[in-house]
């Protein structure tokens, strides 16, 4: 391992249950020594005690006591890796679907997704389901690993069927791109290294492909946006504006409109955690102070042009994770970058079939079901397409009672929904 | 598909993409809930998260205060850190005893000998409830352990204090969202995504002051459970249990009790960060007695309330 600074990729694991995510995961962790000895030693023993052999893979990120007696994942662990070049965050997500929300937590942020198939059994409808998230949610590349390999003698006629239907829901969805790796995640092969059991396979290793995917360069595309935090009062007089960076890199003297009020004003300085500084790129947390005198404030946008635009209806694509169904006229709290405000369904527009990818129209969305719909604000919002930009184009939406967060929302709809 | 990797955000490299987080994080909670609050011990993560919290709201004070729950079993130098660290950043400092729950009978008296550390929970939903915090910031990470790298980065706490790992709320994006009813509460974790390596290279780029005991120095020693521990008023010798002395340091900080030294001559930041990059051994695993009662130890304290 390496103690110099690095770049930092997200991902997540994804697709359905027993197809060895966990595993392949705890593969991936073992064999480039990211487990400390103690950590290696607690999940053989506990393997031991649960009699699933030596040493169960899958209990290196399953580490609550249901998913342990159970033998599934139930919510997103995260874990870290590091190689030479680059950092990783995983988010190893849960494949049933009533944790369907836990998976959408972990793949919200991710760059990449990593999905697993089981060679035995092809793409799954949950495995669709989960791609189908993963595209709504804005990532770009896959890296796949068709698992099990070792139970089909290594059959390049099972791999190259596994890979065609990759290949036709990855072009339906729009993926940037993808690669297939052939695995054993219970064996090894291919996880870290490429192996000679599979002479015919000639691309990466799974971890040679995560190493280098250009993923998450988007998030640093089109216009500069800064969503309002905190206003903080400086020494002596004069206000600065707290907020994280997305979108592309706002400069000194930049000249930035603020919505939704519509006023325009000039960039004078920007300060970060390390000082002054001249730029901002998507993901710093910055304060910026601004040549005209503005009353902004938290839940204000400060935006360069092309400008989002300001509404109080939003069509919109939701993943919706509440118990009872979503139904037009339901009243619910939106939260939108740093901005909170009561909303309204105004109508259903649509239930996304997840094996056909057709808008079928319906009455209600069920738990776990994505659909389309229109809402109403009570404040006027600054929002871009979730295809243009994944801070100001995303939302979420809270019951008004339990505070529970009910539904994901995305500005627009997915170009594969087209 | 590029051979040549492409920085996920051109020119942050991974400190100051999880420093940028952090401060987010802070920001977005403390404008959302009413009354929050910071837990700080002295230790290292949660000095890290102090210097983040003062960097986020700079140049303002503070929009909260500190606390501490004081277990009455600490390490000297570490509380001397605590009062040294809270007067230079003018904070106030909440600090809530485990020793008056004992004495209001809200706990049992383990002994003098005994380990406090369960009983925390008890002091600090207590004092969450007196001073009517609905958020507290905690330096926990998910890379310390199994049940916490599955606890999302605002954690929901009911009426109890109890957290449900089976019905954890959907978090997505970066919008965290704080919004409890009275008498529920947040915890909060702006470090969930560093890892002790970290921790430890960014203490080392800000320069920042630790408690001494971090560092390695000589201190009389005993091994118990096959750890070294710190010969003091809260470790006294058994029969046939030897001291000597020996070149330690602290990976972690808890209650003198329950933390074991670790042999290092690393004594400066930069000996610390390389040590750290080549440990076998995890940190909580070198040193917590805590986490060794069961497979599932910080799973069940966290249900009752841990940090």
């Amino acid at each position: 391992m390496s103690d110099s600074t690095k770049d930092l990729l997200r991902l997540a694991t994804i697709g359905s249950v027993d197809d060895g995510k966990s595993t392949l995961i705890g593969r991936l962790l073992v064999d480039t020594r990211q487990l400390f000895d103690d950590q290696l030693d607690a999940v053989a023993h506990a393997s031991q005690k649960r009699g699933v052999g030596d040493l169960d893979l899958s209990f290196v990120t399953d580490g609550l006591r249901a998913e342990r007696e159970q033998g599934i994942t139930i919510d997103v662990a995260y874990r870290y890796a590091a190689t030479p070049t680059r950092k990783f965050i995983i988010a190893d997500c849960p494949g049933h679907v009533q944790y369907t929300r836990n998976m959408a937590t972990g793949a919200s942020t991710a760059d990449l997704a990593l999905v697993v198939v089981d060679v035995n059994h092809g793409l799954k409808e949950q495995t669709r389901r989960h791609l189908v998230i993963a595209a709504l949610l804005g990532v770009r590349s896959l890296v796949v690993a068709v698992n099990k390999m070792d139970t089909v003698n290594w059959s390049p006629t099972a791999y190259q069927s596994v890979v065609d239907e990759v290949d036709t829901i990855a072009g339906e969805l729009g993926f940037a791109n993808h690669v297939c790796v052939p695995v054993s995640a219970l064996l090894g092969d291919n996880v870290v290294d490429v192996s000679p059991v599979s002479a015919w396979y000639e691309g990466p290793s799974v971890l040679g492909a995560l190493e280098v995917a250009d993923a998450g360069v988007w998030e640093s595309a089109g216009a500069p946006r800064l969503p309002i935090q905190w206003v903080l009062r400086q020494d002596g007089g004069g206000r600065t504006y707290a907020g994280m960076m997305n979108g592309g890199t706002l400069l000194v003297g930049d000249t930035l409109t603020l919505l939704p009020a519509g006023v325009a004003t000039t960039v004078t300085s920007i300060r970060a955690g390390s000082g002054e500084r001249e730029d901002a790129v998507a993901g710093l947390s910055v304060d910026v102070a601004l040549a005209e005198d503005t009353d902004a404030g938290r839940g204000d946008l400060l935006a360069a042009a092309p400008l989002p635009r300001v509404t109080r209806e939003l069509d919109a694509t939701i993943c919706w994770f509440g118990d009872a169904p979503l139904e037009a006229g339901q009243r619910l709290r939106v939260k939108h970058t740093t901005r909170s405000t009561p909303a309204r369904v105004v109508s259903l527009d649509g239930v996304i079939d997840i094996t056909t990818l057709n808008v079928e129209s319906t009455r209600e969305l069920s738990t776990n079901e994505i659909g389309l719909a229109r809402l109403a604000t009570a404040d006027a919002l600054a929002v871009d397409d979730y295809r243009d930009n994944r801070v100001t184009g995303s939302f979420v939406l809270i019951d008004e009672v339990t505070n529970a967060t009910v539904a994901a929302g995305m500005v627009g709809r997915a170009s594969f929904l087209d | 598909m590029t051979v040549t990797p492409l920085r996920t955000h051109p020119s942050l490299d991974h400190l100051d993409a999880l420093e940028s987080q952090a401060v987010f994080i802070l920001r977005e909670v403390a404008a959302e809930c009413e009354r929050p609050v910071l837990l700080f011990s002295g230790g290292k993560d949660s000095a890290v998260l102090l210097h983040l919290a003062v960097k986020a709201f700079s140049p303002q004070r503070l929009p909260f205060p500190v606390m501490h729950v004081d277990t009455g079993q600490n390490f000297p130098e570490v509380l001397e850190f605590r009062d040294r660290t809270v007067e230079r950043l003018g904070a106030r400092l909440v600090v809530a005893r485990v020793q008056d729950s004992i004495d209001r009978g809200r706990v049992v008296d383990p002994g003098p000998l005994g380990s406090r550390n369960r009983l925390q929970s008890v002091t600090l939903l207590d004092a969450i409830t007196e001073h009517g915090f609905d958020a507290a910031f905690g330096g926990a990470r998910r890379d310390e352990d199994k049940a916490r790298a599955k606890e999302r980065i605002l954690s929901f706490r009911n009426g109890f204090g109890q957290w449900d790992p089976r019905a954890q709320r959907p978090e997505l994006w970066q919008l965290y969202q704080g919004r409890v009813n009275h008498g529920e509460h947040l915890r909060a974790f702006p470090l969930s995504d560093w890892t002790e390596l970290d921790i430890w290279q960014y203490i080392e780029r800000e320069q920042m002051a630790l408690p001494s005991i971090y560092f390695a120095h000589q201190r009389e020693v005993l091994k118990r459970d096959s750890m070294w521990l710190a010969v003091g008023p809260h470790v006294v010798p058994r029969e046939g249990e030897v001291t000597e002395w020996r070149s330690v340091r602290f990976r972690t900080v808890g209650d003198a009790n329950c933390t074991g030294a670790v042999e290092s001559d690393a004594d400066t930041l930069a000996a610390i960060v390389h040590e750290v990059a080549v440990a076998n051994v995890s940190e909580r695993g070198a040193t917590r007695a805590d986490d060794r009662f069961s497979e599932t130890a910080m799973e069940d304290r966290k249900r009752e309330g841990y940090f």
